[in-house]
């Protein structure tokens, strides 16, 4: 009897092994293939753990959803946290301060602390990382970033010290419906603005043509976008000096105080951006100037009474031009950060191609990538209207800086701030940025000279 | 001769000790008291001592700091915002401590009361207390709001016409104080109950007898008596009234404008907004004093007001 049919041996054994070896390896192989897409090992650095930390709002959202996709892809395990604006704010300087921070990765507003983050060189410089290409994948392709994008990341001295995450351009939403029934057409210059908004406000009614911020602070782009349209900003980028009491800036305190103080609700002196949303989606107010972010809870039958009514209009023409205030954030890795290189894998992926098309398909923000709004499959996928896109888009195209890039931005914010809520009460808009500008000078002339 | 006077000393000698260091004193214990020493000192005299020091330098967070002596201070003498927010400050407290005692004690005597269900509405009359402050004033500002607040809408069904509420500079801070009250008039409700349940009943049974009114009674023998508890609440509710911070930021962040803007608020946007510690740190200090004060008049008249 033939004994070789039963008998195990050592040969079979080995066999069965690597057999089974290679059934259990696979995933783990072709893991490993994906994770070396054209040649880059994004496995490099694979048991790192980094800490993130992000601004709350759609982009983190967008970010922390998908983390999970960040680990399976590299192996560095990350840590996140998303804290309120303001509260991030502070957390920065703070944190920074202690020559310790408690993050590698973070998120930046650059309308606010680009200035700052510059000045003091808190960030890592990224454009050395992103020469190099044993850290940057192939597919990363910066080339594809829009040109306001690194106009934003890039520093007065050259130094790029975040990667462009998202651009936010204001806009007009408009009640298309209030309009049609007025036979009114969305307006094309500052001057339509204020006679739209006269002809569609009716107080009887509680209807009123216009809402915007007058909390102050927050009131100040509202401020700077007309001051815009007059070709004028608020600083003098090449001198660093207030431009605040120009006929220019006077002219756009006037149209601030007209609009909110006649058209608008009552009470309009305390709205911040939430007040004004909540107002404009109960479908009784003609127009709102705000941020492009809020068209998704505005097209939400939940939270609105105005979906598909609702027009997305660009900034019109001003006097002399026509800008959008635009705004926006970056995403840079901590100077002190001793896992720079795992941070820096971390700053790609946030700002890759795969993440833009999410956070535009989530409507929360524009994100700084050109390819994004020509990929039919990403506009296929978009859940809010056309419309929305067009002028994402063309906002984006004029836009110009909201707010000055100074150290003490918040400081101009709060100074010029009051000055715009009192002229809703009814103050004198010359007297009040005059008194706006003797206030700030000297807190400007400081910082730029430290 | 010797003997007897070397016992004197050690007599003397420990009776010094303990006139000195008091009976019972140990020095095997002091260890056990180290903790809390060095835990106090940690948290409350070196931020103290630390504010104080800082309150002598202009130091903006990222700057280099630079001695300046008493600039800080001469700078908030004519700082009209500064000036501005200490008159918000005392508004705001005098309505959020008045209000709040004179309901409080209404409740309180209402509460001494038997009555079917009253532990169920002191309870429910209680709840207030205990909500988080922040949450407390997320939901009033959503009540606040003039088109689609609820409280208009109240008003609409008896005919009042909408009101700003704190969207307007004229009614913001008797706004605030209404959250205040709302919030904190239980607390005193508690205290006051307290100290009409330790009442004595003697001197009403003589008031009867004498054939007193129940407003006479209440005016000359109830509410002297529970006036030292009234004090104590007065001076629980100021000093909670001048630290006020969560609701007003929470609901108005000091507007509209600089309206409602208190000390605390103009403070704590110096000192973290604008990251001037040093000039947030002579705030710090003159508002402190400010504290001081008015807690030592309270404190004066309640001593005034002890019973005897």
């Amino acid at each position: 009897m033939d004994d070789r049919k039963t008998r195990f041996t050592r040969r079979t054994a080995l066999k069965i092994g690597a057999g089974a070896a290679g059934v259990f390896a696979a995933p783990a192989i072709m893991k490993a293939a994906r994770a070396q897409t054209g040649g880059f090992n994004w496995k490099k650095f694979s048991g790192q753990s980094i800490e993130v930390s992000l601004t709350l709002g759609p982009r983190a959202d967008v970010l922390r959803r998908h983390e999970k996709e960040f680990t399976d892809l590299t192996g560095i395990k990350v840590g996140s946290e998303a804290v309120p604006e303001q509260q991030h704010r502070q957390q920065v300087v703070i944190q920074f301060n202690s020559g310790n921070p408690q993050f590698d990765v973070i998120s930046i507003s650059w309308h606010v602390q680009k200035r700052l983050v510059g000045k003091s060189k808190w960030l890592a410089d990224m454009k050395p990382l992103l020469a190099d290409a044993s850290l940057t994948a192939p597919e990363y392709d910066f080339a594809d970033m829009t040109a306001g994008g690194i106009r934003w990341a890039t520093q007065g001295d050259g130094r790029m010290d975040t990667l462009p995450l998202s651009i936010d351009p204001w806009m007009i939403y408009w009640n298309k419906e209030l309009f049609a029934a007025k036979g009114l057409a969305f307006p094309k210059t500052f001057d339509d603005i204020v006679m739209a908004a006269e002809k569609l406000t009716d107080k009887a009614s509680g209807q009123y043509g216009w809402v915007s911020r007058g909390l102050k602070n927050a009131n100040v782009p509202v401020w700077t976008s007309f001051m815009l349209g007059h070709d004028m900003d608020p600083v003098n980028p090449k001198t660093v000096t207030l431009q605040t009491t120009t006929p220019e800036a006077i002219a756009a305190a006037e149209y601030y105080k007209k609009l909110n103080k006649d058209f608008a609700p009552p009470g309009t002196v305390g709205f911040n951006w939430n007040e004004s949303q909540t107002s404009f989606s109960q479908g009784k107010i003609g127009m709102w100037l705000d941020g492009i972010g809020f068209a998704p809870p505005l097209e939400d039958p939940t939270k609105s009474r105005v979906v598909g009514k609702v027009g997305y209009g660009i900034m019109p023409n001003g006097p002399k031009t026509k800008n959008s205030a635009t705004f926006g954030d970056g995403i840079g890795i901590a100077a002190a950060s001793k896992k720079k290189e795992a941070a820096y894998l971390y700053c790609q992926w946030a700002t890759g191609k795969q993440m833009a098309s999410r956070l535009l398909q989530s409507g929360g923000g524009s994100p700084c990538r050109a390819s994004t709004y020509t990929d039919k499959d990403v506009i296929a996928g978009l859940k809010l209207p056309r419309e929305w896109l067009t002028c994402l888009q063309e906002s984006t195209a004029i836009g110009r800086p909201g707010l000055p890039e100074i150290v003490p931005v918040t400081e101009f914010r709060d100074i010029f701030g009051i000055g715009l809520t009192n002229t809703i009460g009814g103050a004198d808009a010359k007297t009040e940025m005059t008194k706006a500008t003797e206030a700030f000078t000297p807190i400007l002339q400081k910082s730029e000279a430290s | 001769m010797t003997e007897a006077s070397t016992l004197e000393r050690k007599v003397a000698s420990a009776a010094k000790a303990v006139s000195t260091r008091g009976p019972g004193f140990d020095r095997n214990y002091l260890p056990f008291v180290y903790p809390a020493l060095i835990i106090t000192l940690a948290v409350i005299v070196f931020p103290w001592i630390f504010t104080i020091y800082m309150s002598f330098y202009d130091w903006k967070i990222g700057h280099a700091r630079e001695f300046v002596g008493f600039a800080n201070f001469t700078k908030l003498t004519t700082d009209a915002r500064f000036i501005e927010s200490i008159g918000h400050t005392l508004y705001f407290t005098a309505l959020a401590v008045v209000l709040p005692v004179i309901f409080g004690t209404i409740a309180a005597l209402i509460f001494n009361e038997r009555f079917p269900l009253r532990g169920l509405f002191r309870a429910i009359f209680i709840l207030p207390m205990m909500a988080t402050p922040v949450a407390v004033a997320l939901v009033w500002t959503m009540m606040f709001h003039p088109q689609l607040g609820v409280l208009n809408y109240l008003l609409s069904l008896v005919g009042i016409p909408p009101q700003l509420w704190v969207y307007s500079p004229e009614t913001v801070i008797p706004s605030l104080v209404a959250v205040e009250v709302w919030h904190w008039t239980p607390l005193v409700m508690l205290i006051v109950l307290g100290g009409l349940a330790s009442l004595p009943t003697e001197p009403y049974e003589s008031a009867r007898i004498d054939g007193a009114s129940a407003w006479q009674m209440f005016r000359h023998i109830t509410l002297p008596l529970i006036m030292p508890f009234i004090l104590v609440a007065g001076v629980i509710r100021m000093i909670d009234a001048l630290k006020a911070f969560d609701t007003i930021f929470v609901i108005t962040s000091g507007g509209p404008g600089t309206a409602s803007e208190t000390i605390n608020i103009y403070l704590y946007l110096q000192a973290f907004s604008f990251y001037n510690i040093g000039y947030a740190s002579a705030m710090t200090m003159v508002f402190f004093a400010l504290i001081i004060v008015l807690t030592l008049v309270l404190l004066y008249l309640r001593q005034k007001a002890k019973w005897t």
